[in-house]
């Protein structure tokens, strides 16, 4: 067990930056790590096939 | 409800009754089914090698396909249940949230195992893990693999259950650690992976069965692809974990930086799995600002991330190291780490061969245009096999020579065999990709019978060159079997033989103590540039994949112009 | 232990880097980007791309203009099983089909003429892999590609399958020579 220890003591009023807030918030990332290859990759990528011409 | 605890002694670490059995039950089913898909990958490279060429062809067709699926699904995604659990509920010191469930999903995945078992051997789907369509497979082929992806799917649900309950019920203080936040990646990865598994695989179940007529062969490939290679993706966030945990480990480290580590494992959230385009580059239309974009990561930023963690888990052991005195010159807390430990040298084999092997070549082969010289030719195993045996498989046997002693209570079988392994199973699965990526370069193709063509009306041969290549790729092949052997020897052996460790840790319902905060880092005593060392390996790592790209356009250029 | 324990403070998201680090990241980053625009610059300025043109199509069609241009350009037979050999005019629309298990039909073209190679397949997937250069494409059913091409050395090249597709894979074969005009 880890002794108790001396920290910054005005840590707790300090604001969270963004980045933080994005990496402790494991719903949102799940959000974003769904979205981004649906969008990108498969939609897209769908996309690309649907409008592929017929040949003549 | 009363929920039980015991703290291991030896390790500090806190085991949730029900997460416990979890994990070694995820565990256990996944090194036997290892087992298994090791003896079939010794008939195929036996097969594959021209001297000896084993099987039959449609006998070899049947055994690879079963290599595929279990290697690369079932063997790995039973063993990264176990990580999820371990990082959710050991790691935080948690009950495991909703253990049934984690039940229900155990055994549906073991029983979608089982039925694509049964339709592979029954000889009716030897159709390798891709299955495109219109090739068809036996419906329960189909079947069995959406049951498995179901069982996992619930099982990266219980894990963001714990992760709930751990939060609500203040078992730690603080973020989450490192090692879990990079299991949570592995746990989102997962779950688009899944999905995309289901959006194609249940079509094509009722496909199969003849309820609809036609399945478009290129959109199961975009499609089929956004589960197959982000399947692979979950292995990459969960093997960079296990280095993490294994620095921690063994040697104490810390990591570098908690922003720079996370920030890289955010990058794959968002971009590792477009990766699943290095598949569709040669395919006809799918425009090339989709191939680019995608098969880049948007601008190889999952690159980037890789090569993040690539410096900043041998740096922290290089800070841990010269922290304890090792600091003659640049290379001295490398020398003096402790390369008799299975566990670290399993570990740092895994981060070498990962980042040389596998993560030069991933990235040379997905360049858009130098796919054209790569595609389907056997560089493409050869790039797999140090992406998913060295760098995951490897660094999940690294992690059960330090984690199945401390859960079953039992003492490593056989030490001084577990001592080799590492280094027989690392270097013989590394020169087996080297020289299946020799053989590929030269036009070998994959899941190929016969180099030799025989029965066919024209007749080809392959240069003595291309033959030593596999010849040489199939007994690097069987040392690598012997390897993964061993490893299961050890394993099975401490289970069922190993001696018993008295650790009088019993099993009690007392809430453990909350996970404390790590302890602030000493003062820094330098001034920056506290991995010397590492950033020299980095260096090298650099020039060596800068000189390799080159050598690869190159090459390229060569070959008849077209557009 | 502390990758395994929560980070030491609770704020750590502006916590600065080490300069191993940050040169690190710069170096990768820079090295990513060149990677990156490596791609569209070798479209413009490159010599081997696919630029993505294809075409929707189904097997019958597309057999049907494989056998058209059989049955107009054919300039011989070979081998045991009479597989005819076409000669294309120069700048044509070639078409080659990948069947179980062959591919039709062997094809003779002219050294630095240019052809637009259609290639599609009548029944599975197939892998066209062209040797020795080694340049490969999926060949995939109902879809045709068109890779324009311009062999630059004579010499007899083999198409051989490296997609599976089924038992005889391995026997799937075909020929493309090319001939100084």
């Amino acid at each position: 067990m880890a002794e108790p220890v001396q920290r910054n003591t005005n840590e707790q009023e300090q604001p969270v930056p963004v980045l933080q807030q994005i990496l402790d918030n494991p719903f949102l990332l799940l959000f974003l790590g769904v979205v981004m290859p649906t969008v990108f990759y498969i939609l897209w990528g769908v996309m690309e096939i649907v409008t592929i011409p017929m040949a003549n | 409800m009363s929920e039980l605890f015991r703290t291991c002694p030896r390790s500090g670490l806190v085991f949730h009754k029900a997460a416990e059995s979890l994990i070694k039950f995820n565990a256990v089913t996944a090194v036997v089914f290892l087992a298994v898909g090791g003896v079939l990958g010794l008939l195929v490279v036996m097969t594959r090698w021209p001297a000896v060429h084993l099987l039959s062809a449609d006998l070899f067709y049947q055994v690879l396909t079963g290599h595929g699926i279990i290697m690369l699904l079932v063997w790995i995604i039973f063993f990264e249940m176990a990580v999820l659990y371990f990082c959710s509920s050991t790691l935080l010191r948690c009950r495991l949230a909703t253990p049934r469930f984690a039940w229900l999903g155990y055994v549906l995945m073991l029983g979608g195992a089982a039925i694509t078992g049964v339709a592979i051997l029954q000889g009716g789907s030897s159709v390798m893990m891709t299955s495109y369509v219109p090739m068809p497979a036996a419906p329960h082929f189909y079947l069995g693999l959406i049951l498995f992806a179901v069982g996992a799917l619930i099982g990266c649900f219980v894990f963001l259950g714990t992760l709930v309950v751990a939060k609500n019920e203040r078992t730690y203080e603080g973020s989450i650690p490192l090692v879990t936040f990079g299991a949570l990646t592995a746990c989102i990865i997962a779950i688009f992976t899944i999905a995309s598994g289901a959006i194609i695989l249940i079509p094509t179940f009722l496909w199969s069965v003849g309820y609809i007529s036609n399945i478009d062969p290129l959109m199961y490939r975009v499609i089929w692809w956004a589960m197959g290679h982000s399947s692979q993706q979950i292995n990459v966030a969960a093997h960079v974990s296990v280095w993490y945990a294994i620095a921690a480990i063994v040697f104490g480290a810390r990591p570098m930086s908690e922003r720079v580590s996370r920030g890289a494992f955010l990058l794959y959230i968002l971009f590792l799995q477009l990766a699943s385009a290095h598949h569709i580059l040669v395919d006809p239309g799918v425009g090339t600002e989709w191939k680019i974009f995608n098969t880049s990561y948007a601008m190889y930023l999952a690159v980037l991330a890789s090569m993040v963690h690539g410096l900043t888990v041998p740096g922290s052991i290089e800070v841990a190291q010269r922290e304890k005195g090792y600091t003659n010159g640049m290379f001295e807390w490398l020398r003096k780490a402790p390369w008799g430990n299975p566990v670290f040298s399993g570990m740092f084999i895994s981060l070498v061969g990962f980042g040389f092997l596998g993560g030069i070549t991933g990235v040379v082969m997905g360049t858009e245009q130098i796919n054209l010289i790569i595609h389907n030719t056997i560089y493409v195993p050869g790039h797999f096999h140090p992406t998913v045996v060295l760098g995951t498989t490897l660094a999940f046997m690294a992690l059960c020579y330090f984690l199945v002693p401390v859960l079953f209570r039992r003492e490593l079988f056989l030490p001084g065999l577990a001592k080799w392994q590492t280094y027989l199973f690392g270097g013989g699965t590394a020169l087996m990709s080297l020289f299946m990526m020799g053989a590929g370069t030269l036009g070998v193709a994959r899941r190929h019978w016969d180099m030799a063509f025989s029965g066919a009306p024209f007749s080809f041969e392959f240069g003595g060159a291309a033959y030593m290549m596999m010849g040489l790729t199939g007994i690097f092949g069987v040392i690598s079997v012997i390897g993964g052997a061993a490893f299961v020897i050890v394993i099975v052996g401490t289970i069922l033989l190993g001696k018993k460790i008295e650790d009088k840790s019993e099993y009690s319902t007392a809430r453990p103590a909350v996970l404390p905060m790590a302890p602030p880092a000493p003062a820094n005593t330098g001034t920056g540039f506290i991995a010397p060392g590492t950033f020299a390996l980095a260096v090298v790592f650099l020039a060596t994949f800068v000189v390799y790209y080159f050598l690869n356009w190159m090459y390229l250029s060569s070959v008849w112009p077209m557009k | 232990m502390s990758a395994l324990l929560p980070p030491s403070e609770r704020i750590w998201g502006n916590h600065p880097l080490d300069k191993v680090e940050g040169t690190w990241i710069a170096i990768a980053l820079v090295w990513c980007l060149f990677m990156f625009f490596m791609m569209p610059y070798w479209h413009v300025f490159g010599k081997q791309n696919y630029a993505g043109e294809a075409y929707r199509t189904t097997p019958a069609v597309y057999s049907a203009k494989v056998e058209k241009m059989v049955e107009a350009h054919t300039v011989r037979k070979e081998t045991a099983l009479d597989i005819p050999v076409v000669r294309p005019p120069a700048g044509s629309d070639v078409y080659l089909a990948g069947r179980l298990w062959s591919w039709y039909p062997a094809l003779e073209l002219e050294k630095d003429q240019t052809y637009r190679l259609h290639i599609s397949s009548l029944d599975w997937q197939h892998g066209f892999s062209l040797q020795p250069i080694n340049v490969n494409a999926q060949v995939v059913p109902g879809y045709e590609m068109v890779l324009t091409i311009t062999p630059d050395k004579s010499g007899e090249y083999t198409i051989i399958c490296n997609e599976f597709c089924g038992a005889l894979h391995h026997t799937m074969m075909g020929k493309i020579y090319v001939v100084d005009r």
